[in-house]
């Protein structure tokens, strides 16, 4: 287009060029580099996507995307009896659910306790809290399935093979770095509110369940996502806890489905990999600004 | 990499609240004091309950726990007042089991032996390699069995030749009754207090009952009754004897097995019985792995991998992250929103898939991008050691970087425009100004999420496991190792792999060993960042 002049003066096709490359070093050269890392990020999962709706299994008959439409992975998908993909489903959400429930409620005690009480220990206490995430959990993975042998020949109920045991395990993380979420979080919440309620008469339990509980429920929501995310991506402590297909997670039931045969049931795991990824990617997309708040915040000084 | 949410960005010093809830003594409503007591009275039954089977197994340490601890639970929550203790004691009851108990067991595993047939006390051992070695007693005489069931365990109800009649279980040897029941045929077929087992229970209950062994008497070299069918038992003798005077195994060739020392009985040949027990073998662990050639070998070529591993996960997601933050960084930018939600999708989905949707894109023959992307050629993304590194970070990139991207747009938005501003006025170049002013300052408040992303990555599990494997295997390893092993896949292999045994004791010393490192780093950095802090 600028080769093509037909007006009398050359001012505005000059301004116009250098207007474009002007346009293009200020600001076209971040689309350029955003476009390609749309692709970079969006790839492998419109990948998964298209193989997921490609009926032929293969990995590659997977080659080429969204040739086909099929939903009939989904379908068959829960239709094995050696892979039962939908208690996998339902056991990584129940089990993610109560690990996060219990996990934002034991966290949120404490970070009450070291918010609003002082007590000799405070902050020994909180100091040893950073000091003991710095084992983490999986490295201790034998003495975890020793230990919950043992209590499995007292309470078989919570022994090893049973998920009450797993989610008991994943709790013994629920202090550390959740509580010094929350702790920050708690502080910012006035103390005069408090006090206000004590004066009238409230116990230490009731501001605690109706007045704080309330007021800090955003970092609650972010502290119980992230520990369902976490939890319900974990792989090596369900890995040796769940020892019976029907018990097992999404994790370990999907990792044991495609290790064997990678290349022949590909499609199957696809659409099985979609349909455990939804949850959680919208969950995550739905809250982003809050993780995305609460990560930065310290970062943010 | 997923979330590392930061410890150290999270722990910013508090604000102080004004006023501090004392430990009221003022006393707790009726409705309080009910739910207190209601939920303690269910704590305390299920610990008496553990109680009462930790007492019929005689295990006094854990009893002494378990007791300790619910009368301290009792106090906090019924005496008034001391209120922290009435909030931090569930956390930190689970913390203590769970997270330092843990640790300490680790400890006290990695100076065992503890393994595969390695797994009981000395006793055990004995008792199992005396029950496994029985074999039917060629011409033995036939007891007249009914089987027996009392509360879930089974007991045989058994009339002798002579026309005795006695009884017993796995753990009770067999004794004289009397007050029983019999058939038309004179055989004991009741007794009062058991149920007696009709056809069909023991159809269903077959492998227990078919593996069920009761000991004709105290010594268990008398050897003991089984039954292959539900009415008739045999005897069965082991065709090892045990000595306890000698603490010694003879079998019927004349074989002498002795107590090794290293927890197993082995004969002078070398010959070792199945299964051994667990004993305290001290340093041995740690001795054998940095002594053993062919598993000091890959040991430290794991160690360096894990730290290649580490520091160029998060270098290349760091400088990949920054760049895009500045690139985005711009105000007038449109769109930005778009890309930021697509960038962050690597980052939302869930990690276990990411290494398992990548190993189906790097697969040699079928995978996308070696047929599509290079035309079909066969590249070893995963089987070739060197290739298989570059894919697993590759992979990390694609996982890490959209976490970097957050927290550096965070960290850059959080610089004050007037600092540019006043550079460039002095004359400075933006580049100049990016190196001076904006990194030192980016770096001030990302150091600790990079600490926290180095020690994430250290432990960095699924990536790995999911990916390669740990592979491919260095054939000439003694333990299961691969070029893209990091040592905590290596600990998980050495516990819990297929094919090569399970060594917990192995296991739990490189756990240490890890632990070590990944304390001495987070020391040593949690140190420079003060440095780093006392630039601002």
């Amino acid at each position: 287009m600028t080769s093509v002049d037909t007006t009398p003066t050359r001012v505005i096709p000059e301004r116009r060029r250098r207007g474009l490359w002007f346009w293009f070093r200020d600001t076209g050269w971040r689309h350029l580099i955003g476009v390609v890392m749309l692709v970079f990020a969006a790839f492998p999962l419109l990948y998964v996507l298209s193989a997921s709706l490609n009926p032929t299994g293969t990995l590659v008959g997977s080659n080429t995307l969204f040739r086909t439409i099929d939903f009939g992975n989904y379908v068959e998908l829960f239709q094995l009896p050696q892979q039962p993909y939908a208690a996998w489903f339902l056991n990584t959400m129940v089990i993610g659910l109560v690990a996060a429930a219990g996990t934002v409620f034991l966290g949120a005690l404490a970070a009450y306790a070291f918010s609003r009480m002082r007590f000799r220990g405070r902050r020994v206490g909180l100091l040893t809290l950073l000091l003991v995430q710095m084992f983490p959990q999986i490295l201790g993975v034998v003495a975890i399935f020793l230990l919950l042998s043992g209590i499995g020949e007292v309470f078989p109920q919570i022994g090893i093979g049973t998920q009450a045991g797993l989610v008991l395990v994943y709790l013994g993380g629920a202090l550390g770095v959740n509580t010094y979420l929350m702790y920050g979080f708690f502080n910012t919440v006035p103390v005069s509110i408090d006090e206000a309620a004590k004066i009238d008469g409230a116990s230490h339990a009731r501001i605690f369940f109706t007045i704080i509980l309330r007021l800090v429920a955003p970092i609650l929501a972010v502290v119980g996502l992230l520990s369902f995310i976490a939890t319900s991506s974990e792989f090596v402590i369900a890995s040796i806890v769940l020892t019976d297909p029907q018990t097992q997670t999404l994790a370990v039931g999907l990792y044991q489905f495609v290790a064997q045969e990678t290349s022949s049931n590909w499609t199957l795991f696809s659409a099985g990999a979609v349909l455990a990824a939804i949850p959680v990617m919208a969950l995550f997309l739905y809250l982003q600004k809050y993780i995305i708040g609460g990560l930065t915040a310290g970062s943010v000084k | 990499m997923s979330i590392p949410p930061s410890v150290t960005a999270a722990a910013a010093p508090p604000p102080a609240p004004a006023g501090t809830l004392r430990a009221s003594r003022r006393p707790s409503s009726l409705r309080g004091t009910l739910i207190t007591i209601g939920v303690l009275s269910v704590i305390d039954a299920i610990a008496v309950f553990g109680l009462f089977m930790l007492f019929l197994q005689e295990s006094w340490i854990p009893f002494g726990v378990v007791l300790a601890v619910t009368v301290i639970v009792n106090w906090i929550y019924l005496r008034p007042g001391w209120l922290p203790a009435k909030y931090l004691t569930p956390g930190l009851l689970f913390l203590a089991v769970f997270q330092i108990f843990v640790v300490v067991y680790s400890g006290y595993i990695a100076f065992t032996n503890y393994g595969d047939g390695r797994n009981g006390t000395k006793d055990d051992a004995i008792e199992t390699i005396l029950l496994t070695a029985q074999q039917r007693v060629p011409d033995s005489p036939a007891y007249r069995l009914t089987v027996l069931d009392q509360f879930g365990e089974y007991f045989f109800l058994v009339t002798d030749p002579e026309g005795e009649v006695l009884l017993g279980s796995a753990d009770q040897p067999l004794a004289p009754v009397s007050g029983f029941g019999t058939d038309s045929t004179g055989r004991a077929d009741s007794l009062p207090g058991f149920t007696t087992l009709t056809f069909g229970d023991l159809l269903g209950n077959q492998a227990a009952i078919t593996e069920l062994a009761v000991p004709l008497s105290d010594d268990p070299n008398d050897g003991a009754l089984r039954t292959p069918d539900g009415s008739n038992a045999y005897l069965y003798l082991s065709t090892l004897s045990y000595d306890a005077a000698t603490d010694t195994f003879t079998d019927t060739t004349g074989t002498v097995f002795r107590d090794g020392g290293d927890g197993a009985f082995v004969s002078d040949a070398g010959r070792e019985l199945i299964p051994g027990w667990t004993i305290t073998v001290g340093f041995d662990n740690f001795v054998t792995a940095f002594t053993t050639d062919n598993i000091r070998g890959p040991l430290i070529s794991v160690t360096i991998w894990t730290f290649a591993f580490a520091i160029l996960s998060v270098a290349t997601t760091f400088a990949l992250g920054l760049f895009l933050a500045i690139v985005f960084n711009k105000p007038t930018m449109r769109g930005k929103k778009v890309y930021r939600l697509i960038m962050i999708l690597p980052y939302a989905f869930p990690g276990f898939l990411s290494g398992l949707v990548w190993l189906g894109l790097f697969n040699q023959d079928f995978g996308y991008i070696n047929q599509v992307l290079f035309g079909g050629a066969s590249i070893p993304w995963l089987t070739d050691p060197w290739l298989a590194k570059f894919s697993v970070l590759f992979v990390n990139l694609w996982l890490g970087f959209p976490y970097m991207f957050l927290i550096c747009t965070g960290a850059l938005q959080s610089i004050p425009e007037e600092l540019t501003e006043a550079a460039t006025v002095d004359g400075a170049k933006p580049w100049a100004v990016f190196r001076l002013i904006k990194f030192p300052l980016l770096l001030v408040s990302v150091a600790p999420l990079l600490i926290s992303s180095f020690a994430f990555n250290f432990n960095n599990f699924n990536i790995i496991y999911m990916l390669t494997g740990g592979g491919p295997r260095d054939v000439t390893a003694g333990v299961d190792a691969g070029a893209t092993d990091i040592l905590i896949t290596l600990v998980y292999k050495v516990a819990f792999g297929e094919g090569t045994g399970r060594d917990y004791g192995l296991a739990s010393a490189f756990a240490i060993l890890i632990f070590f490192i990944v304390a001495t780093v987070s020391i040593i950095s949690f140190r420079q960042t003060k440095v780093l802090e006392e630039l601002n």
